[in-house]
């Protein structure tokens, strides 16, 4: 925490109180306020011309495996490839991936990798910390997610008027910190729950289980009536909030129940991104990001493969292909890729060395050393390949990238300096996502 | 930690069916000895939630209070009338609902002093130190992770270290006295997880967390040098792993062999000898009768615990440009509180017997000042953890909390209410959505008790509080055993949801809804509890 900045600033919002405060004449005038008003109208904001407007972030929670995805080393033998031992040729000269992302393949123009990604953190908590803050933890302060910062940048209080929430998680949060961090509640993301690939993805307070239109209608009437309490002061504050927010909430109810409403994309594309969770969010994605949603991420987990790795991966990894393969070819088809930055990494890669020995038979650990990320759109050029780890993907042996440049350059595109100060009404004066210190800085590459 | 959840809530045990048959007899005979539903009738709506008896005497409060009040040309509210009494100060008490029998109790009781009486039973229940725990669990930061890392096991020492502390009712000095100077194990010597739970172990980070916690103050805003010398006493804490697990040692680095110099908040130096602990030394000055922060700060934020508002505002904001609304007042419960030898009951139980605490919450007309002079008492959205606890208690169907990170996995029994959590990083996405702190930095700030719209989405709407109604047997007992006619049950959902029986006005409403909707009596009680539910009143504390 920068101190000296605690001391002598104001945030905006102790300037509205006091202002309020002084107007009732409960306090005295604090000569701070002229100035941090000055200063509050240079916050910062993102530029128009932005190529990005939208991020959708594909999260393989509990780290996969560079080797069998983006990362294949058929050189170093049975000892570090198990059976995934042919990795296929992609639609750009030069780049292979692993064989079980034949779809994939096909899309690679769309796509950069990154396979130099580092930060040498083995603990999937710190180092999911890491890779979505960009920040490790200790630093005094908890960090926002990407996700925040973008909300903080593209949402409500940068001109989205959208009826669903700008920052959305399909289907469940994180669960192991608060996305939001430092920046509070108004910019974590609303997690849909339910599962969008039932018959009937049921939105968490959007779409309702089993109730006829007569009795919702019915019951809404029947709380109206029975309101006793609010109706004696409807000119309180607080309860002027509740009634404004339920306003919103049934605007967003009607108009917003279509857009979850996956049964309004023909079987064909349905079966297209596939029938299974993964493959429904994507497209779910899309239909978010079409809409205008800032930010949507989809957690995926279950790639911490200690034990039967090989076999997760011929289950996972065509799920993944497909959902993924799909949601590029579509966005690049209804020409939203150019404003829409598709990311896709987990909080580390595995030990490329593969544990034979029981109790593992075949598994592989957490590797915080080295690990791939897929980028692509929203000004990131495609077919490229950043870094290159040695010839067992052991180390990374050319331009290392660091979370926090990954997560810059992304912010970069969507329009906001990522050196500039990150508004907050704390009153701290940290940067939106200070480059690694002693890295290769952002990724000029392919931006 | 006694589960509360198997008691009864919407009008009777309903395992034994000659307990309830008695229950209804009860209720019918309260309701007609004390028809207080035709009496509202007949009064305006705020006969509902005021009293214009004034049957209790108040105390030195508010003879601090009430001249203020008038000299800014404020009148104070009236009482709240019984049934809200009732309901607030369980709440605020010992975060929980009181049961529909117990408000039965209350309202049927014809003492003078029963407001009194209650306050004093609340003060002594179980929930008390459940509840005032999860409040200075906040305060303590007490999660497994994340970005700091107590963990699991050092969470529930450290949680059941201050249920301990608050349910024996322990000097308020000695608990600020034990986590200031402890030594040892995580595991096993819990006060030590003080000095754990902070974002960084730089001294300066622990004089900040010291200062916020027991002086309400945060010395970013302070000048350097008194910075630096307070992070001096805290220079001489090592932390040390062990060979457990987790396990880890905090203690004085006993390598240390010259003096300290430091100096206190105040600009009073000390010079500290190797062989003295220099945490002792400050926990000395601290707790001293005569500091200016240690009793302010406490007395300050139990008032704005209760009232919604420091009498120094934020209340972990003490500063000398930030004075009290109220400065005697303020100086007159500091007094009590070293006078009672740092019994805070002792404060709880002032406050909660004043007239200013008993206020109605209901204004006519909003004077921007009114909130700050305490001129009502506020209405306030209740915290995430007593939400859902009242709707689990209502319904009888209890939250499924797990986290299988970090190990050893954690999983709750759907029994144990939310409130007597320990881990403020178990995963909850209702409690996130309702404003739980995140635990990060100790402010009161951190929770947000602020309506939102994915809120009221969730409370009209989810799936989740959906089949905790659609699921409740007790709801299915109630309405389908016996022969209660429709107005004995409307009279009991009302009971158990708001604490109260139903106007005439409204149970013609849910009386002509019963003949209107075309459902079923289950049904119907469904759609009466979800539609209570939904009422600010429920939402609240009023």
């Amino acid at each position: 925490m920068d101190e000296s900045r605690g001391r002598t600033t104001l945030s905006r919002r102790d300037v509205l109180l006091r202002l309020w405060t002084w107007g009732t004449g409960l306090a005295v005038i604090d000569p701070r306020i002229a100035r941090a008003v000055d200063s509050a109208k240079t916050v910062l904001k993102p530029t128009r011309k932005a190529q990005a407007r939208s991020v959708i972030q594909i999260w393989l929670s509990g780290g996969p495996s560079h080797l069998d995805t983006f990362d294949p080393k058929p050189n170093a033998g049975s000892d570090y490839c198990g059976p995934l031992n042919k990795p296929i040729s992609t639609n750009v000269a030069g780049i292979q991936i692993g064989e079980l992302l034949p779809l994939l393949a096909q899309q690679a123009d769309k796509y950069s990798i990154v396979r130099s990604m580092t930060h040498g953190v083995n603990a999937h908590e710190t180092a999911s910390y890491l890779v979505q803050t960009g920040h490790n933890p200790g630093e005094g302060l908890v960090y926002p997610c990407l996700g925040a910062v973008v909300t903080l940048f593209r949402g409500y209080d940068h001109g989205y008027q959208g009826l669903v929430p700008p920052y959305i998680a399909l289907t469940t949060p994180l669960g192991r910190f608060s996305e939001a961090g430092f920046l509070g509640e108004q910019y974590a993301p609303f997690a849909t729950g339910g599962d969008p690939n039932q018959k009937r993805f049921t939105v968490e307070g959007i779409v309702s289980e089993g109730l006829t239109d007569r009795r919702s209608h019915g019951r809404r009437e029947l709380v109206r009536s029975l309101d006793t309490f609010g109706k004696t002061m409807s000119d309180n504050p607080y309860f002027r909030r509740v009634d404004e927010c339920e306003r919103k909430a049934d605007e967003t109810v009607a108009k917003a129940a279509k857009l979850f409403d996956l049964s309004q994309e023909t079987n064909e594309t349905r079966e297209r991104y596939g029938r299974n969770t993964f493959g429904q969010s994507c497209l779910a994605a899309r239909r978010l990001v079409e809409y205008g949603v800032p930010y949507v991420i989809i957690n995926s987990p279950g790639w911490d493969t200690h034990k039967q790795h090989f076999q997760i991966m011929r289950q996972k990894l065509p799920q993944l292909d497909q959902g993924l393969a799909n949601l590029l070819s579509d966005l690049a088809a209804r020409g939203l890729l150019s404003s829409t930055i598709v990311w896709c990494c987990g909080e580390f890669g595995r030990t490329p060395k593969i544990d034979w020995q029981p109790p593992w038979n075949g598994g592989r650990g957490h590797f915080g050393h080295c690990f791939s990320a897929l980028v692509a759109g929203g000004g990131f050029a495609g077919g490229h390949v950043i870094g290159a780890t040695d010839a067992r993907g052991e180390e990374v042996a050319q331009r290392p990238v660091y979370p926090q440049d990954l997560l810059g350059s992304i912010i970069r595109l969507l329009g906001v300096d990522p050196s500039g100060i990150l508004p907050n009404d704390r009153g701290l004066s940290v940067q939106v996502m200070p480059a690694k210190e002693g890295g290769r800085g952002r990724l000029d590459e392919i931006m | 930690m006694a589960s509360r959840q198997g008691r009864a809530r919407l009008g009777g045990p309903g395992s034994h069916s000659r307990s309830r048959s008695i229950e209804v007899l009860v209720l019918i005979a309260a309701l007609s000895i004390f028809p207080l539903a035709n009496a509202y009738a007949r009064s305006p709506i705020g006969g509902l939630f005021e009293t214009e008896r004034e049957r209790i005497p108040g105390n030195a409060i508010d003879s601090f209070v009430e001249p203020r009040l008038r000299a800014c040309g404020l009148e104070p509210a009236p009482l709240c009338s019984d049934e809200v009494f009732v309901r607030r100060v369980h709440l605020d008490v010992i975060g929980t609902l009181p049961l529909p029998k117990e408000v039965r109790r209350f309202l049927a009781d014809r003492r003078t002093d029963k407001r009194a009486a209650l306050v004093d039973e609340l003060l002594k229940r179980d929930e008390f130190a459940d509840y005032w725990s999860l409040k200075w669990c906040d305060l303590l930061r007490v999660k497994s992770e994340f970005p700091g890392n107590l963990w699991p096991n050092a969470v529930q020492a450290y949680h059941r270290w201050v249920h301990d502390a608050i349910r024996e009712n322990w000097p308020y000095d000695r608990f600020a006295r034990e986590l200031l100077t402890s030594s040892g194990s995580n595991f096993r010597v819990a006060p030590v997880n003080f000095y754990r739970a902070i974002q960084s172990r730089q001294p300066s980070s622990i004089a900040e967390a010291v200062a916020l916690s027991f002086m309400g103050t945060r010395i970013a805003k302070w000048p350097e040098a008194q910075r630096l010398g307070m992070a001096s006493f805290f220079t001489r804490v090592v932390y040390k792993s062990t060979s457990e697990w987790k396990e880890e040692i905090v203690e004085l680095d006993p390598a240390a062999t010259l003096p300290l110099k430091a100096v206190f908040p105040d600009g009073s130096t000390v010079k500290i000898s190797p062989d003295q602990d220099p945490r002792r030394v400050f926990a000395d000055w601290l707790v001293a009768p005569q500091n200016p922060w240690f009793a302010r700060n406490v007395v300050n934020r139990v008032w704005s615990w209760l009232l919604g508002h420091g009498i120094i505002h934020e209340p972990d904001d003490i500063r000398p440009d930030n004075p009290p609304v109220l400065p005697e007042l303020l100086s007159f419960l500091e007094k009590e509180l070293v006078n009672a030898r740092y019994d805070l009951v002792h404060v709880y139980r002032l406050i909660l017997n004043s007239r200013t605490y008993q206020q109605s919450s209901i204004v006519r007309s909003e004077h921007p000042a009114a909130e700050s002079l305490f001129a009502r008492y506020p209405v306030r959205q209740l915290d995430a953890e007593v939400l859902i606890d009242a709707i689990c208690g209502i319904t009888g169907v209890g939250e499924d909390y797990w986290s299988s990170t970090p190990e050893p996995f954690t999983f709750i029994p759907e029994s144990q209410r939310t409130i007597t959590l320990a881990d403020g990083s178990i995963t909850s996405s209702f409690l996130e959505m309702f404003g739980r702190p995140a635990r990060d930095t100790g402010l009161e700030s951190e929770r947000r008790n602020q309506p939102t719209e994915a809120q009221r989405l969730h409370l009209l709407n989810s799936t989740h509080i959906q089949r905790k109604i659609a699921r409740s047997e007790r709801l299915r007992r109630l309405v389908q055993t016996g022969r209660r006619k429709a107005p004995e049950l409307i009279r009991l959902i009302y009971l158990g949801v708001l604490s109260r029986n139903p106007t005439e006005d409204e149970m013609t409403a849910v009386e002509s809804y019963c003949r209107s909707c075309g459902l079923n009596p289950l049904q119907i009680g469904q759609d009466l509890v979800w539609a209570l539910f939904n009422t600010k009143e429920f939402l609240c504390k009023h």
